[in-house]
């Protein structure tokens, strides 16, 4: 049941990428599929991490451990389309032109906030194995509690990409926030309470 | 009459032609097929009928009155620009008014009233008055011109407009001395705009943008109807828009209602929200950089996966023999 649970979202995070593919494939990404794919893996990224994050929240919620068992799944998607998102960058929009890949790191701030988010994530996803989770020991939460930052810096990347209308970043940025308060202890010890542990009696 | 504004870059007028239909029908037809039937046309017939999914000459009655004497390839593209395929030009566009995605313009203008229209030409002006499109144009014959169109994003695309010099309007109402810049003015009506329902716009609606007098009485700027030989379709900003080709193409106004003389530089949408990314100018030039990215080089459209188009940016667009003298003397990196 398990298994199927994990193949289920593994099968989930496919889907993004293979209907964006397909779009393009069949003449519908427009006429600049690169781009087309650009902003769609971005945005993809970010939703990924969203759902990561709210992860966490749900488990102490329902008290079901599925959704411990694909956080790391589902991080290292996140970190996969980011990746594809920056190859698309790096294919389509710089034309695999290096100098103007250096100029933009240097110069351009939304660049900058975008990659330093991508180094995180991919500290993450190399130490997302049980032989780091180890070796880490308590630094590891440590490390990991990067996440935030890397979501801000997401958002703040996002943000400065922003041409005329800010309604949809601030769908994501509403989630983020909300997300962010469920962990202020107070409420996490709340949300933990709603079903509480079996075997825990309830208390008055 | 008809203007020639011909430069070393610009080709004869028929050689173009059979190019760029195959490149218009490239995906619909088998590619030798279509190019030798196209090429069979009489000019005038083919320069319409160059473009799928295209009703030749269909718009209204002020439009078809003027089709039979349109002046076609009054100006041409260069020896490399391909005319954009006219499903990308009319699926491809920023027209905040109806949304932000690129997208959105083709599925939500439709419900765009466009008729009837009227234009207000007022300020520094001997002659004042209110406009519909017919009186607009005048008697000015409609000219074909293939435009590049340089889009601050990076990308690009080429189009075949069909308008009037903009400065034969300007002459009729009669600037007066005063008169030095031209501001223009979008349409504001939200219940037709959802774009102008958000909460959450930077753009201060109504758009607007404004010219020098000089530039908008410059022979290149078009007070356009028409593309692809047909009446503008709504997301591109029917019934009439502005085109001035060596600027990028936010300086193009769409569905523009009012057009105001005045005696001192406008506010402009854009260089309103962020001065520092969007002059009042905004020239195409290559050697100025949006600080978000480069303008060296621009995506010419469609691309695809295997080939991003990549091809150098020209200084004012490829206009430069044209427009330069108007500078002359000014720092574009200042004025930019
Ligand atoms: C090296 C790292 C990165 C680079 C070079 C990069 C580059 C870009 C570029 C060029 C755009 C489009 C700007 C535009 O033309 O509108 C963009 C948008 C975006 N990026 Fe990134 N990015 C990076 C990292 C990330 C990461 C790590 C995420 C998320 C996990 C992300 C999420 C987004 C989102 C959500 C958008 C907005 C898409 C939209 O406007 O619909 N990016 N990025």
């Amino acid at each position: 049941m398990l298994l199927a649970w994990r193949l289920a979202v593994f099968a989930a995070a496919l889907c993004p990428f293979a209907w964006y593919a397909w779009q393009v494939y069949s003449g519908n990404g427009g006429p600049e599929p690169g781009q087309y794919l650009l902003l769609n893996f971005g945005v993809t990224a970010l939703i990924l991490l969203l759902v990561t994050l709210s992860l966490t929240p749900l488990m102490k919620l329902t008290r079901w451990k599925g959704f411990a068992l694909v956080r790391r799944q589902l991080g290292l998607w996140t970190f996969s389309y980011a990746v594809l998102h920056l190859l698309c960058y790096l294919l389509f929009i710089l034309g695999l032109d290096f100098s103007a890949l250096g100029d933009d790191l240097v110069r351009r701030p939304y660049i900058i906030v975008g990659f330093a988010a991508l180094l995180m994530l991919l500290a993450l996803a190399v130490t997302s194995n049980r032989y780091a989770m180890k070796r880490l020991g308590k630094r590891w939460k440590a490390l990991h509690r990067m996440v935030y930052a890397a979501l801000a810096l997401v958002l703040l990347h996002f943000f400065w990409v922003v041409r005329a209308d800010m309604g949809e970043w601030l769908n994501y940025a509403l989630v983020a926030a909300f997300l962010m308060a469920l962990r202020i202890p107070v409420v996490s010890r709340r949300l933990s309470r709603v079903r509480p542990r079996r075997g825990v009696a309830r208390r008055g | 009459m008809l203007i020639r504004l011909r430069d070393r870059r610009t080709l004869g007028e028929n050689d173009v032609t059979p190019e760029a239909i195959y490149h218009a029908r490239r995906r619909f037809m088998a590619g030798a097929a279509g190019l030798g039937m196209a090429a069979a046309l009489p000019r005038g017939a083919l320069a319409a009928s160059n473009y799928d999914e295209v009703e030749e000459g269909s718009g209204p009655p002020w439009f078809t009155r003027r089709f039979d004497n349109v002046a076609w390839q009054a100006v041409t593209a260069g020896a490399d620009d391909t005319i954009t395929p006219y499903g990308d030009a009319t699926h491809y566009n920023n027209f905040y008014e109806f949304g932000t995605d690129k997208r959105d313009p083709a599925e939500n203008a439709g419900q765009l009233t466009t008729e009837p229209w009227t234009v207000e030409v007022d300020g520094e002006v001997g002659r004042p008055g209110t406009f519909d499109v017919d009186q607009l144009l005048g008697e000015h014959r409609l000219e074909e011109r293939i435009y590049r169109l340089r889009c601050v994003e990076a990308w690009s695309m080429v189009i075949p407009w069909l308008g009037v010099p903009l400065a034969d309007l300007l002459k009729r109402v009669e600037p007066t001395s005063k008169a030095k810049f031209v501001r223009f003015q979008t349409l504001e009506r939200p219940s037709e705009m959802p774009g102008q329902r958000s909460r959450f716009a930077y753009i201060d609606w109504p758009y607007q943008e404004g010219l020098r007098l000089d530039e908008a009485m410059h022979p290149l700027t078009l007070l356009t109807v028409g593309m692809y030989g047909r009446s503008l379709p709504n997301q591109n900003g029917a019934p009439v828009r502005l085109v001035v080709p060596w600027k990028y193409g936010f300086k193009s106004i769409k569905s523009v209602v009012r057009i105001s003389l005045v005696e001192d530089q406008p506010a402009t949408a854009w260089s309103s929200i962020n001065p520092r990314e969007y002059g009042f100018y905004s020239n195409v030039n290559p050697d100025v950089d949006h600080p978000r990215w480069s303008q060296a080089r621009e995506r010419r459209l469609p691309n695809s996966l295997f080939s991003p188009n990549m091809i150098d940016t020209q200084m004012f667009n490829g206009y430069e023999d044209q427009v330069a003298s108007l500078y002359s003397g000014m720092d574009l990196q200042k004025y930019y």
